[in-house]
């Protein structure tokens, strides 16, 4: 049972705050107290506060009975889901602007303390609040109407904007649906180029802006295979290690033809989701070659060459790399291959951070830092320790999976748009030097 | 919350609400009953506008109509005469055609938190449980249980019968009450597949309450439960988890294969993309590996910690690592801790530094020579944190003494903080014979009294210099005077002027009486047998916020770090009998090796015993309960010991002393070798 629900700015501001129950008075500002220590769980006379954080925001939920606190976060996360799949995206701008909305959302939700319902096919019923959008007006919103009518490329391409809209807008209604493959690499490379651990998350998700709709199919690959023993076809099988199901999927022609059947509901949801261990289907993406010496007394250089290993035709998006530097590093010179990367020394964080716009896959890069350390000593050579690296890969699934076709039966009356996107993100990405 | 200027801002937003100009455009009017919302929202006091916004309740516009209730229901308390004015618009709005406005009004009327109010709510609460619309039931039923919370002694709703009790409850959407009473017609219908995932967590937790009459209801009741272990909805699958571990309380095998099937979607939490679940999984998983320690031993990999966690994630996971370490992993798991020793957070580094500290109780070599190697660092914080470990890791096994001595002599340079030179003061104290150069690094901290701040350095100083007096007085003798005589004349602080007084009358005594008070046991393995990794029992209490009130002491046996034969000998040799009995049977004539199973079972483990049929017939064996560990002899045949001619003799031995223990350990002994005993009739 939930006590209070706040949504709270950094600085600690009450944005929204709703008691479920008879509780004793505000207890916000000793919370507030609290978050700077940065602990998830707190309690306060039997009363329990339980934090997320999402988009700059506090979410936060007290309670004083015994819940599991899984059901809390869970609930929380899908709090700021809902408010953002509403609202548009998810600052504290639109939650001050759509705050009237948002109560109205979390008086449906949650009463007496019960989390009553967190579908948004039953909520949509409710709501009758008009989501203000933060952005302002663009004239990129525009830009998909074609000259004379004619079928330009631009309205082939999904601008990145597209999905950042609220679901109920009266304005601009289109039939659109999204599905995306995102993957979340963990890499960790050791001292000589060997994989030392690789895990990948991955997870689809559909984001749905039809105001009805009936089920869709999706196919996957028909060789994917899942779990460690069992292979499916001759050639490159795309195998992971698990997976599971939102539960209204219907999984009936899923072991044979890989074809997941869903009822989409309106927003965002997480159809599937999957993980693959200790083993990549393909190589690392990025190899790292250092070098670290000792130049002059006081100067350190480090040389990196860093090879991308994605297909020539893909590329990374802003690439950055940290290096940690030895301790009481004061400036730094570099030399980069080309104009567009930047390279700064942090000396707050003992490191040097050497960012790339785009990386073309198949491209090697290199780069000769040198830092000057006063009172270098060798030891301090130990110190430029594992570097650590974070990119985007668009269009690009580590494990292979691919989604091919989509189908929405019976065909909808009216034009749906239907997009697929894929993006690897790098959860952790370590090399030891 | 008082707020400045709050006086005007509530004057000027009345005479807006009375305004007619504004009350007649209602998108004005509407703004500005947002702008009240809002400042009440920052914790501004509007209360004073109540009257001007009951007014605004009587509207068609419902998304005003939401706004001014969640204003009435916050001020309700605080202006119980005005709201019951309010009373009647709420009242007439139950009446309403829409059933969304009814089941908002009734709703929002069980909110007001005011003490007269359930003589109003009770006739629309009645109403709303008969409505058509199952909205309006709904709230209707929530309605029931506010107004119960209001006056816990009324009675609702008598004039209603059961069956429609049961229609309103599956309403509700959570068949409690209707899975319970099917239970007691025998046949379970749990329909916990068409509900979502909050309700079925709900119902999980309600079913916490519910006693099983049979061992075989239990079971179908897991059963039906067993396919929600695998849910991908976290929550749900660690309510059926806490289900499971409370029904099955007297069946440790299906809980622990309940722990086993959890443990995937455990895993799959501590990689979710939300930080806050992750970290929730991982203390969960932390809890599992208490009673499971060999769980997740091979998914070690999936606790290295990621570059961009946050750091109250990384200090989990490195208390993970450190409790899954086994012979395969270690070298694997000490490479990844000892990156993390470089990390750009101190607190971080002395984190990993402390872990690979407690790794090295049971794999000293590796972890000393990393932490050596640490020390060519030369990073104040790392030397500090390395020394601190040094200090524990000698004391929990004394066998690195001469490996840690020896690299604390050599070491350099020396650390900065309080902490660090305490232990490094310790260390000099307690092995000074065995480091070389002791003397002369503590004639430095002797020479550099007068800049120190700390006290306690200062009293760990005058210790550590007394001991190093006793065991080699001749290169101390010098630099001990001169510290006596600073601290008891010049010193301010009155604790080590004190302690000074204190060594120096020791000191007149002589030199045999101070070795007496002064110098303790330099090492204790015994806490080792206390820190080490002991199997608990999990409780269903755990995987849930609080800690239990009233756990009921059970006793449970675990295995624990091996005992080696010589430790078993020494102790056993030390400790006297704390009980002895005959237990009246023979001893069980199964193979040496089915013994041993059956006793390993139920954690009971053999040490020694004698092969075959020789008289008279001995085994020892040992075990461990809440820290306390157990020692016994079984004898059969001996002349002197009396009454073992036919029967067994059980003698205990115990440290440290728990009675209660005892009796736990010999009933489980007693039942597991006369199971023995039929089986091999």
């Amino acid at each position: 049972m939930i006590s209070q629900i706040f949504i709270l700015s950094s600085k600690g501001d009450h944005l929204i705050y709703k008691d479920c129950i008879l509780t004793t008075g505000l207890l916000v500002a000793l919370f507030c107290l609290c978050l700077y220590l940065l602990i998830l769980l707190q309690s306060h006379k039997g009363l329990h506060f339980i934090h997320v954080r999402q988009g700059g925001l506090y979410w936060v939920a007290s309670t004083k009975t015994n819940p599991s606190p899984f059901t809390i976060i869970e609930f929380l996360n899908r709090l700021a889901a809902l408010t953002k799949d509403y609202c548009g995206s998810l600052s504290e701008k639109s939650v001050r602007m759509n705050f009237a909305l948002i109560y109205e959302l979390l008086d449906e939700m949650v009463d007496f303390g019960y989390i009553q319902t967190t579908s948004t096919d039953i909520l949509k019923n409710f709501i009758q609040t008009e989501a203000v959008s933060s952005k302002p007006f663009s004239l990129f919103d525009l830009s998909n109407v074609g000259l004379f009518g004619a079928e330009t490329q631009q309205s082939k391409v999904a601008p990145s904007v597209a999905a950042s809209r609220p679901i109920m807008s009266s304005r601009g209604e289109q039939n659109e649906i999204f599905v995306d493959v995102i993957e979340r690499l963990s890499v960790v490379i050791g001292s000589k180029g060997v994989l030392m651990k690789a895990d990948i998350q991955g997870e689809i998700r559909i984001k749905c802006f039809l105001p009805t709709c009936s089920e869709m199919r999706i196919g996957l690959n028909e060789e994917l295979s899942i779990g460690k023993s069992q292979l499916k076809g001759y050639s490159s099988a795309v195998r992971v290690d698990e997976c599971r199901f939102h539960q209204a999927v219907k999984l009936d022609e899923f072991d044979t033809f890989r074809i997941l059947k869903v009822c989409p509901s309106q927003g965002e949801q997480t159809v599937m989701q999957y993980q693959l261990c200790d083993e990549l289907p393909c190589a690392p993406p990025f190899q790292l070659f250092p070098s670290v010496e000792k130049d002059y007394v006081n100067r350190v250089l480090i040389f990196l060459k860093l090879r991308c290993d994605l297909p020539p035709k893909s590329t990374a998006l802003n690439v950055s790399i940290t290096v940690p530097v030895p301790k009481g590093s004061t400036s730094m010179s570099q030399e980069l291959s080309s104009p567009d990367q930047t390279a700064e020394l942090q000396p707050k964080n003992k490191a040097l951070l050497w960012e790339i716009p785009r990386f073309p896959g198949g491209a090697q890069l290199s780069a000769l830092f040198k830092v000057d350390v006063p009172g270098l000593s060798s030891a301090s050579l130990l110190e430029v320790g594992p570097v650590s690296m974070s990119f985007e890969l668009p269009k690009q699934t580590c494990t292979g999976l691919q989604i091919r076709f989509l189908r929405l039966s019976p065909t909808q009356t009216g034009l749906s748009q239907r997009w697929v996107r894929y993006v690897t993100h790098s959860d952790s990405y370590t090399i030891r030097i | 919350m008082p707020y400045l200027g709050s006086e005007e801002v509530v004057k000027e937003l009345r005479r807006a609400l009375s305004n007619p100009n504004v009350q007649a455009d209602r998108l004005r009017y509407k703004n500005y009953i947002t702008k009240v919302i809002r400042y009440m929202t920052q914790g501004l006091d509007v209360s004073a506008l109540f009257m001007d916004m009951v007014k605004a309740s009587a509207t068609v516009d419902i998304v005003q109509k939401k706004l001014v209730y969640l204003y009435m229901c916050t001020y309700a308390s605080d202006k119980p005469d005005l709201a019951l004015l309010a009373v009647n618009t709420l009242r007439k709005d139950c009446a309403d055609p829409n059933p969304m406005v009814r089941g908002l009004a009734l709703r929002n009327m069980c909110n007001f938190r005011m003490p007269g109010m359930t003589e109003y709510i009770e006739q629309p609460i009645v109403a709303g449980l008969r409505d058509k619309a199952s909205y309006v039931r709904r709230v209707a039923v929530l309605g029931c249980a506010k107004m119960h919370s209001l006056q816990p002694n009324t009675e609702i709703g008598r004039d209603i019968n059961e069956l429609e009790w049961c229609g309103l409850l599956v309403d509700l959407c959570d068949v409690f009450i209707s899975c319970l009473d099917s239970h007691s017609d025998g046949t379970h219908s749990l329909q916990m597949k068409d509900l979502d995932s909050w309700a079925q967590s709900e119902v999980l937790t309600f079913l916490l309450r519910y006693r099983p009459r049979s061992d075989d209801e239990l079971f179908d009741i897991l059963s039906l439960l067993d396919a929600f272990l695998l849910s991908s909805h976290a929550h749900v699958a660690v309510a059926t988890l806490r289900l499971f571990l409370h029904l099955a309380s007297a069946h440790p095998t299906v809980q622990a294969d309940a722990l086993l099937r959890t443990s995937a979607p455990l895993l799959a939490t501590c990689g979710a993309a939300s930080r806050e679940l992750r970290f929730a999984g991982l203390c969960h998983v932390q809890q599992v590996m208490r009673s499971q320690p060999g769980l997740f031993g091979t998914h070690y990999k999936r606790f290295f910690c990621g570059y961009s966690e946050p750091s109250y994630i990384k200090f989990r996971k490195m208390e993970i690592l450190v409790e899954l370490v086994n012979d395969e992993n270690v070298a694997l798991v000490l490479e990844e801790l000892r990156s993390y020793c470089t990390d750009v957070s101190p607190e971080l580094a002395q984190a990993a530094i402390a872990a690979i500290g407690r790794i090295a109780r049971t794999y000293s070599e590796k972890c000393l020579d990393i932490l050596t190697g640490l020390l060519g660092l030369k990073q104040d914080h790392i030397t500090s944190a390395v020394i601190q470990t040094f200090r524990d890791l000698v004391w929990f096994c004394p066998q690195s003494t001469a490996a840690v001595c020896q690299t604390v002599g050599a070491c350099v340079d020396s650390p900065q903080d309080s902490e660090g030179k305490q232990a490094l003061l310790w260390l000099l104290g307690e092995h000074g014979d065995q480091i070389s150069s002791a003397p002369y690094v503590m004639e430095g901290y002797i020479d550099g009294l007068k800049t120190e701040l700390s006290s306690a350095v200062k009293m760990e100083l005058l210790t550590a210099a007394v001991k190093m007096f006793l065991c080699r007085p001749a290169e101390t003798q010098d630099m001990l005077g001169r510290l006596l005589h600073y601290c008891i004349e010049e010193e301010s602080d009155v604790c080590v002027r004190d302690r000074a007084l204190l060594y120096y009358r020791l000191l007149q005594r002589g030199v045999e009486e101070t070795r007496k008070v002064v110098t303790g046991p330099k090492s204790d393995p015994s806490m080792s047998v206390l820190t080490g990794r002991q199997e608990e029992p999990i409780s269903d209490t755990d995987v849930t916020l609080s800690s239990p009130d009233d756990a009921e002491e059970e006793i449970s046996l675990s295995l624990g770090p091996p005992l080696s034969h010589e430790t078993f000998e020494k102790m056993w040799l030390d400790l006297e009998t704390l009980h002895r009995q005959t237990l009246g049977f023979p001893r069980p004539r199964a193979a040496p090796d089915t013994l041993q199973a059956a006793l390993q079972l139920v954690k009971i483990q053999t040490l020694a015993f004698t092969p075959g049929d020789t008289v008279p017939w001995k085994a020892y064996i040992y075990t461990r309960s809440t820290e306390t560990l157990i020692l016994a002899e079984l004898l059969q045949g001996d002349q002197q010991a009396p009454g073992s001619d036919e029967s067994l003799v059980v003698s205990v031995k115990q440290q440290p002393v728990n009675q209660h223990a005892i009796r736990g350990f010999v009933s489980v002994l007693k039942s597991v070798l006369q199971t023995l005993n039929v089986d091999t009739l």
